[in-house]
């Protein structure tokens, strides 16, 4: 299965449980589908997620949860029968991810704790010699929290090269676009100049996800950050850009209209 | 004890190379000694105690034991969403090594003081929390909670010198220490005032007065039997701490008695008043809050006419 039919089951699936329990942050979770579809399906080194030596996944944007999910049953980590108990009373999938389910590394949920996370399994691989690599994705709304930059400061100063973080930079956060709430402009130079190794790329965009991914050079010295341009709620067109979708759930009319637009069969 | 816990960690950390410090910039003349001798485990992360505990989480996650270093309120307070969102949600074993509880800090002025950081920490499911009444109880209490899969709190005093006789360096998780008994009135204790309650029972004794004291250096998990035990003994008891009255060892006593249905008095001798802008000595900043064994005294005496 190529990263593109990932992509198309992680939405199937977000729309899916959504709906089923009628809870919302589907925006945000659309939003990752790609990044997820591509980390998962070809860049992630996870034999097995107790396999101490696999690589770590920090979804540093907890309230996107769903997503992570979709991609664990996609592994074969997680069944169709716990999938569906999304939200429900007694389950272990809840809105963001719960330490303990199997394939999560850290609990998420308060934004701009999970890059000091990452960064801390990142310098416990070089001082053990390992060659694996911490991935971190980060919502743009996370770049608010001082304590993310606390982390961007002491990766770059540890030549941390085996942290790859993604910024899933959709211009959107709780309340209105970022420029609106607090200006995100020049991001790469901000990141260049805390010495970072920067790339911007599509992130809807398999090939330049995959490129970018599958290209760090992770003894170059310098931790990297891949600032991809996303789309909240992408693949729903009434979803994307629209700020409900952050907290909405669907009626069973947008429901069957999502699932047309991402082409699922009804 | 930050001196002498800190010269048991350097050794420790020879043998256990899972054994790493971090500081947030913090630590002159007392971090060096571990620095110089295991280099490769040292780590100044820089004026950032909330990175601090998300990076010591991340080691902790990859088989580390990490220990983060820096005053009370910077080590407990900044960071205390990292902490309950980190080692005490992963359970895994981090050690925050916070220094110079009460007044320690006295002329740095309230930003310094660490009022309430045991209560806070106390509330947290799972996390050990220590406050040591002397340097080697602190180094006998860094032992026994080394091989803690959870994480541990510390509220280490700066004072490496002082002993409090009777002791003995004695510490045992969930446990609390008897050091003297009596019948009249019992002092419960916890951390580097101790030795002001040891001199108020003294002072005490010398006017017929019988007095007991117990050590509490093991807040969490809470040394229950202990308490339940000693409590019923005395119709009169005296917390005395350089915290806050509400969350810290005065809370517990109280905690305890009203559970468990005891029948004692209890006054809670701590701070009780928000800072008012006058800054002073540890010394006077005890006494201007009824914690020298002088005020002590007054406060037992005062007790036990009004019992």
């Amino acid at each position: 299965m190529n990263s593109t039919d990932w992509a198309k089951k992680i939405r199937h699936i977000i729309l899916e449980q959504s709906k089923r329990a009628h809870v919302g942050h589907i925006g945000s979770a659309l939003s990752i589908a790609d990044i997820i579809a591509v980390l998962y399906s070809h860049i992630l080194n996870i034999p097995s997620p107790e396999d101490s030596e696999r690589d770590r996944f920090v979804l540093s944007k907890g309230h996107a949860a769903l997503a992570l999910y979709a991609a664990f049953h996609l592994k074969g980590w997680l069944t169709q029968e716990e999938l569906n108990t999304y939200c429900a009373d007694d389950s272990r999938l809840g809105v963001h991810p719960e330490y303990g389910l199997r394939g999560v590394d850290f609990a998420t949920g308060s934004l701009g704790h999970g890059l000091s996370m990452a960064a801390g399994a990142a310098l416990a691989a070089k001082l053990k010699k390992s060659s694996r690599c911490v991935y971190v994705l980060v919502s743009d709304a996370e770049l608010n929290e001082g304590s993310f930059w606390e982390a961007v400061m002491f990766a770059a100063h540890h030549q941390l090269s085996n942290l790859v973080v993604v910024i899933d930079d959709n211009g959107q956060q709780a309340l209105g676009f970022t420029r609106e709430v607090l200006d995100l402009t020049a991001l790469p130079e901000r990141f260049k100049a805390f010495g970072w190794q920067v790339q911007t790329i599509d992130g809807h965009n398999h090939s330049e996800l995959e490129g970018a991914l599958s290209g760090i050079d992770s003894l170059s010295g310098k931790p990297h950050m891949l600032i991809a341009k996303t789309t909240l709620g992408k693949g729903v067109s009434y979803m994307e850009r629209t700020i409900k979708w952050h907290y909405w759930p669907m009626s069973d009319e947008e429901y069957s209209l999502a699932l047309k637009e991402i082409g699922i069969e009804v | 004890m930050r001196g002498v816990v800190i010269g048991t960690l350097t050794e420790l950390a020879e043998q256990d190379p899972r054994i790493v410090l971090l500081t947030a910039d913090l630590g002159y003349c007392v971090l060096e000694q571990f620095a110089d001798r295991v280099p490769g485990q040292f780590f100044n992360v820089g004026v950032s105690e909330q990175n601090m505990l998300g990076l010591a989480t991340g080691l902790a996650e990859s088989g580390f034991i990490p220990f983060v270093y820096s005053i009370v309120n910077f080590a407990a307070l900044r960071p205390y969403e990292f902490i309950r969102n980190g080692p005490v949600l992963h359970q895994l074993p981090v050690r925050i090594l916070a220094i110079g509880g009460g007044f320690e800090y006295g002329h740095a002025g309230p930003t310094h003081h660490g009022l309430e950081d045991i209560g806070v920490m106390r509330v947290q499911p799972g996390l050990t929390v220590i406050a040591p009444a002397d340097a080697q109880q602190a180094k006998s209490a860094l032992k026994a909670s080394y091989h803690l899969p959870g994480p541990v709190y510390f509220r280490l005093g700066k004072d490496d010198k002082t002993v409090l006789p009777g002791l003995e360096g004695k510490f045992d998780l969930g446990k609390a220490q008897e050091i003297r008994k009596g019948n009249d009135l019992l002092m419960v204790t916890m951390g580097s005032i101790a030795p002001s309650a040891l001199e108020a029972i003294n002072t005490l004794s010398e006017k017929g007065i019988s007095c007991g004291l117990m050590v509490v250096s093991c807040l969490s998990p809470a040394p229950k039997d202990d308490l339940v035990e000693i409590l019923a003994r005395y119709p009169l008891v005296l917390t005395v701490e350089a915290h806050y009255i509400v969350g810290g060892v005065g809370s517990l006593v109280s905690e305890i008695i009203a559970e468990e249905g005891i029948s004692c008095k209890v006054f809670r001798c701590g701070v009780r008043s928000t800072p008012n802008g006058i800054t002073g000595s540890e010394k006077f900043l005890n006494d201007v809050n009824g914690l020298s064994s002088e005020k002590l005294v007054a406060t037992a005496l005062q007790a036990l006419g009004s019992f």
